[in-house]
């Protein structure tokens, strides 16, 4: 007998496809709730051209950021910038964050462009990151974005779902960072491709939001289509004051059918590193311990929240970080700066003599800030460690949690965080 | 068509096809002479016009940067042949009308320089240096229709046109 249950993916595509139900490998045209675009508008808008720059389907639905690149640091990337400010202008978006907002997946969630239930597209692979918030994101490229603002819809293929049952507290030093690192690593970097992650389990009411966006963003690395946490109190808290329109019904079916399960104590966790040139290419820290590292980043959509800044302020507070060593902070927003300046956390970094970048993508993709030079290492709390990633492709990058940033920027050497906290 | 082939293994990922330092160029030329700048340095010089790109699993892996499709074909890929390929860069790939075939068996069957000829109607691999054949199930539905139009902007363009 077929389950009648239904996956938070399966449930979200059937109600934007207009549908009682969907089936895995069911193709099906959605409506789209919110269309986020970056940078890289500056490409939709010439797609958008060639299409002969119809009316956008629902100007309020459409949300443009500036975050890859802020301040501009080449003359091209300041002529797409510049393009997209006017194009907003003249169409009259209302929905425009400029430079001085912070990188678009945290500005979605706090400015309340996320809801539970949502279908959001992003023409950015973290675009996964609102299912922390129990909305099916996913990236496109830009031609596809050229057509969502004209047609408000989307083919979309049903995935099949991974169900991850999670138990038990995470250890003092350990995080939602090392959690998803795991997943990935026993995954592989396609071992998702096409199917969506669930997260599920009693330890999840411990996990808060911005814990919950480590995992949902990085699920891309496995390939997934979307990583989802099904929206409960934590959810409902955060987005008090934030979503200024109603909830969409979700729910957790227990009939739902999944093509597979896993259990994950999290008391069994310990830190991980994901080692160059590979996302899934993961061990426990312990394995790298003592490797040299030039230069430490803690930021990111990934990890540059107001909770990973906390983390890396209570290993850093009263220490310097080590000589050899370039420690950059990029906070997520300029929300999480703001609050992170109240707390006291950027002048514990500035003491212990970090760099304080302003909120955007800086150093991630290798293009706008603290490029690595050749034989360079870096260890950063960022999704991609692939060749060339931070600059020279003959650098490497490992990737880890805030507490292993820290931790490895005071020693100089990648270092166990549970050492220090 | 036809051409030679380009050989590679799995995960190759967009970051390697084109790299974010280069993703300020707007020029497909110029995407182009850096095509595979971090995978393979004798690429982007010695790729020519209706070369294939034979690859294992997971081809275009992490971002979703249409430029990791747009610089391969401003180079003159006509198709690429893999094991599986990652999503967004499978719809990148369609939308911009570069036909990519899935293939288990073709990695096996070809090396580095082979000569390769792709029938996308009749769903058949050929290798022209050793006589190896693949077949594959031919584009159907929508996949087709965006290969037949030449990506997703003429297509939409003749839909919007319906609407009037």
């Amino acid at each position: 007998m077929i389950s009648m249950g239904q996956t938070l993916a399966e449930q979200i595509l059937a109600r934007a496809s207009g549908q009682d139900r969907v089936e895995p490998g069911d193709i099906v045209t959605a409506k789209v709730d919110r269309a986020m675009s970056h940078d890289n508008t500056a490409l939709v808008l010439q797609r958008f051209a060639e299409l002969g720059s119809p009316e956008i389907w629902d100007p309020e639905r459409v949300i443009i950021m500036l975050d890859h690149r802020v301040p501009a640091n080449q003359i091209e990337v300041a002529q797409g910038h510049r393009r997209i400010r006017e194009f907003v202008k003249a169409r009259q978006l209302p929905n425009f964050h400029d430079l001085n907002t912070g990188v678009c997946h945290q500005v979605m969630v706090e400015q309340g462009h996320v809801g539970p239930g949502e279908l959001i597209l992003g023409t950015d692979s973290h675009s996964t990151s609102y299912g922390a918030l129990g909305a099916f994101g996913t990236g496109i490229g830009a031609t596809e974005m050229a057509g969502v603002w004209a047609t408000g819809e989307i083919w979309l293929k049903v995935p099949g779902s991974l169900r991850f049952e999670l138990t038990g507290a995470l250890s003092r030093g350990v995080s939602a960072k090392d959690l998803i690192l795991k997943v990935i690593g026993e995954l592989g970097a396609g071992g998702a491709n096409y199917k969506a992650l669930e997260f599920h389990g009693p330890a999840l009411a411990e996990l808060s939001i911005a814990e919950r966006m480590t995992l949902a963003n990085m699920s891309v690395e496995a390939g997934a289509k979307a990583g989802l946490v099904p929206p409960d109190r934590v959810t409902r808290e955060y987005l008090t004051d934030r979503l200024q329109r109603p909830l969409k019904p979700l729910r957790t079916d227990e009939e739902a059918s999944f093509l597979a399960s896993h259990d994950l104590d999290l008391k069994d966790l310990v830190p991980m590193v994901a080692r160059p040139h590979g996302v899934d290419n993961v061990c426990p820290v312990t394995e790298m311990v003592g490797t040299s590292i030039d230069q430490v980043v803690i930021g990111s959509c990934t990890n540059g929240r107001l909770e990973d800044l906390r983390v890396a302020a209570s290993i850093l507070g009263g220490e310097q970080v080590h000589r050899e060593v370039r420690l950059l902070i990029v906070p997520a927003s300029t929300e999480v700066m703001g609050s992170a300046i109240t707390e006291g956390l950027i002048t514990i970094f500035l003491e212990a003599g970090a760099v304080v970048l302003n909120p955007g993508c800086g150093p991630c993709m290798g293009a706008h800030q603290g490029v690595l030079a050749p034989g360079e290492r870096a260890l950063a709390t960022t999704n991609r460690n692939f060749k060339g990633r931070m600059g020279s492709p003959e650098s490497e990058v490992f990737l880890a949690s805030p507490a292993t940033a820290a931790a490895t920027a005071l020693a100089g050497v990648i270092s166990d965080p549970r050492e220090v906290v | 068509m036809a051409g030679r082939v380009w050989k590679y293994g799995d995960d190759v990922n967009t970051d390697v096809i084109i790299p974010g330092r280069y993703l300020h160029l707007t020029e497909p030329e110029l995407l182009a002479t850096n095509a595979m700048a971090d995978l393979d340095p004798s690429f982007a010089a010695g790729v020519e016009s209706g070369d294939v790109i034979v690859a294992g699993h997971n081809f275009g892996c992490g971002s979703s940067r249409e430029q990791a499709v747009s610089c391969l074909v401003a180079a003159g890929v006509g198709a690429i042949i893999a094991g599986s390929f990652a999503r967004i860069f499978y719809r990148n790939g369609l939308n911009l009308g570069l036909p990519l075939v899935v293939s288990e068996e073709a990695l096996a069957l070809f090396e580095k320089g082979h000569e390769v000829k792709v029938d996308l109607e009749g769903g058949l691999v050929e290798n022209l240096s050793t006589g190896d054949r693949v077949r594959f199930p031919p584009f159907a539905g929508y996949v087709k229709e965006l290969l037949e139009a030449g990506g997703s902007i003429p297509l939409i363009r003749q839909r919007l046109k319906g609407r009037g």
